[in-house]
């Protein structure tokens, strides 16, 4: 199994006539999933690489019978996007858009309160179920389908480790990257429930970073439910406080969100913490040698 | 964004919040002439107001009394050009180049405000405490139910009723309530329409002749949001900032400059703070933060290698990318023209994984550049961490 995404997810895509939008659905649909085709408001009706566009994403989830769509729009016009494809009611959204005021993803997030829908991002490189699905940016080929779930806040750290996993003869059910911003629609913890439910996921990997509580909210959820054994990095244990690194979430200010306080708090719930970000496969290993 | 205080104010007064009295000015001369102005007109002082990027000016000597505009003038020219060091500046200080002069009033009661976004429910929320003029972390840490707080839901915005609690959980006296009230609905609806990150009014004032008045202002914006202000990225003021910085940012680099000598350029900014944990682990001291982004082009990581070269500290280079979609071959074009322009001898230490990761280690490998090439994470940083060493 896998969560999220597997062979029954039909997808459209949000941009796909753009550049960024053209040129991932269609190393999407190299990698086998389907995809069912696109919305461009006022491109309705034409063809795209094969695909059929819509101008609205109702249209395209009648037409296709969408279960997911991904979002390729530039940051004035994502959160708009994200708010269509919830009236839609389509039941997963990943916006991989950068950018995004956050006055908008407030509105967004209230949105999405009681809908249908559950949003992955935006600011993130989208969610792959090895050999089944993918839905993103990321490079397929380091993937193999495996039993390890991964769930992460940054995108190339998250290849960094799902590389590292496959390296190591292992694979993954599912990687997700849940986004660097500080509004996110799927947290730590909603992915750690879902792997956690997941009978062939054995462990998770969990890649935090500097800036807010999630971590600290993911420890307290992990000391409560969470039996299987999880692997968790926390990047920028060097980073200046006051300063945004690169994500906007990726701020230490008024000295909390620091990498020291999530690591005390991950350990203290029974994660194997990692300090050194290439010792993430190994400690996996420890940990499933641990636990048998 | 940060923007200085004297600018916070000219929004915030915009939007009928009360402001004291005041100019901006960058001469000791223009400090006498406003100085005199203020208090011909009713001020019975000034205050003369250290403006740059940090807090802590009162404390670092940036923040003066004056009874009269020879003495605001001294202050001024003492002020003015002087390296204001607060706790937020670091040991070098920050050169004081605007001044604030603004009139004195009869404060009553000193009171903080705030509104910053709760990412734990994705609210803005409205903080308030009867401890004006203390940082809101410390009243935070050693009283935490001294801070009232009220979300905002953005369905209904910030509602009458809620800065109505806040005020009399303020305990401010009924003939305050009213103009408190109003204060603070000015107060969100200017962080609303802004695009703010955050609002700092500390102290937020009382005074004895029944008026309320932001002394302070501490504004920032959310970056993301700038495309829809044109007038406010204009006050952004580049001589509070880093050079390279600066330089990073026309080039839409995301740099950050730290103290050690590794320079290291990543992709991903995820990435690009584990490396620098990973250079910390093997002994070495990062020089910089650098993300080039995902979708980066030759020319951009071009301009990339030369802003980390412009740094002096730097004495070896490592280069981690995990190509996905920055692909590893334009990555390597990039690498290789910037070293042709800058005519580069330090080592640099390689490490290259993902989409066209051969392609991009021969055009590297052919540029006769003195690379070391590593294959995973921890390889590269004791390399480049030795190479840095002169070892």
């Amino acid at each position: 199994m896998s969560i999220l995404v597997d062979q029954n997810t039909r997808l459209i895509v949000q941009g796909l006539t753009g550049r960024e939008g053209s040129y991932h659905a269609k190393a999407c649909a190299d990698y086998g999933t389907k995809v069912v085709g696109g919305v461009t408001p006022g491109k309705g009706g034409t063809v795209h690489e094969g695909w059929p566009v819509f101008n609205t994403v109702a249209e395209a989830v009648r037409e296709g019978a969408a279960n997911a769509t991904v979002i390729f729009v530039p940051p004035p016009f994502a959160a708009d996007a994200i708010l269509e494809a919830v009236d839609a009611g389509l039941p997963l959204i990943v916006c991989i858009t950068e950018g995004i005021p956050a006055r908008d993803m407030v509105s967004v997030w209230r949105y999405l309160q009681g809908s249908a829908s559950r949003l992955i991002g935006p600011n993130c490189p989208g969610i792959i179920s090895p050999g089944k699905c993918k839905i993103g940016i990321m490079p397929a080929n380091i993937h193999r389908p495996g039993r390890i779930g991964v769930v992460s806040r940054s995108g190339t750290l998250t290849y960094e480790a799902v590389h590292q996993i496959s390296q190591l003869g292992m694979g993954q059910t599912t990687a997700l990257g849940i986004g660097g911003d500080p509004i996110i629609g799927t947290s730590f913890v909603d992915a750690l429930a879902l792997f956690n439910a997941d009978p062939d996921t054995e462990a998770i990997v969990m890649i935090g970073e500097i800036g807010g509580t999630a971590e600290e909210t993911a420890a307290e959820y992990i000391k409560a439910h969470v039996q299987k054994p999880v692997v968790s990095f926390i990047a920028g244990q060097t980073a200046p406080p006051g300063r945004r690194m690169g994500h906007a979430g990726a701020i230490i200010s008024g000295g909390r969100g620091t990498a020291e306080e999530k690591f005390k708090a991950l350990e203290s719930a029974g994660v194997h913490i990692v300090k050194s970000p290439a010792l993430l496969g190994e400690t996996l290993v420890e940990a499933l040698g641990a636990k048998s | 964004m940060k923007i200085h205080e004297y600018q916070a104010k000219a929004i915030l007064s915009k939007y009928g919040v009360a402001v004291p009295r005041g100019m901006m000015v960058e001469s000791r001369e223009a400090a006498e002439r406003a100085a005199k102005d203020l208090l011909s007109a009713g001020a019975t002082g000034v205050v003369v107001k250290a403006q740059i990027h940090a807090g802590g000016r009162g404390k670092g000597g940036g923040v003066k009394l004056a009874k009269s505009y020879g003495e605001a003038a001294e202050l001024a020219g003492k002020i003015l050009g002087m390296q204001l060091v607060t706790h937020q500046t670091g040991p070098e200080g920050k050169k004081v180049r605007r001044l604030l002069i603004e009139e004195t009033l009869p404060i009553a009661s000193e009171l903080y405000l705030g509104i910053v976004l709760d990412r734990t429910v994705a609210r803005p929320v409205f903080m308030a405490s009867r401890a004006g003029g203390m940082e809101i972390e410390e009243v935070a840490a050693k009283d935490p139910d001294a801070i009232i707080k009220e979300h905002i839901d953005p369905a209904i915005g910030f509602q009458p009723f809620q800065a109505r609690k806040i005020a009399f959980r303020l305990g401010l006296k009924p003939e305050f309530i009213s103009p408190a009230v109003k204060f603070m609905l000015a107060l969100y609806k200017a962080y609303e329409e802004i695009d703010a990150s955050l609002f700092e009014i500390n102290p937020f004032i009382t005074t004895t002749d029944g008026r309320v008045f932001a002394l302070d202002a501490k504004v920032n914006i959310d970056d993301n949001a700038l495309y829809r202000h044109p007038d406010i990225k204009e006050l952004r003021d580049i001589t509070e900032e880093d050079p390279l910085e600066v330089e990073a940012s026309k080039y839409n680099l995301n740099y950050i400059k730290l103290d050690g000598n590794v320079g290291c350029m990543v992709n991903g900014a995820g990435l690009a703070m584990a490396t620098m944990d990973i250079i910390k682990f093997a002994g070495g001291e990062p020089a910089n933060f650098l993300d080039v982004g995902g979708g980066a082009h030759a020319e951009q990581v071009t301009h990339a290698f030369e802003i980390l070269l412009a740094d002096k500290n730097v004495k070896a280079v490592l280069i981690n990318i995990f190509g996905g979609i920055l692909r590893v071959d334009i990555l390597a074009n990039g690498v290789v023209e910037a070293a042709r322009k800058t005519n580069i001898q330090l080592p640099v230490v390689l490490r290259l994984e993902g989409t066209n990761v051969d392609k991009g280690r021969e055009i590297l490998l052919a540029s006769g550049m003195n690379l070391i090439v590593a294959h995973t994470m921890k390889d590269a940083a004791e390399k480049v961490v030795a190479a840095a060493a002169g070892r």
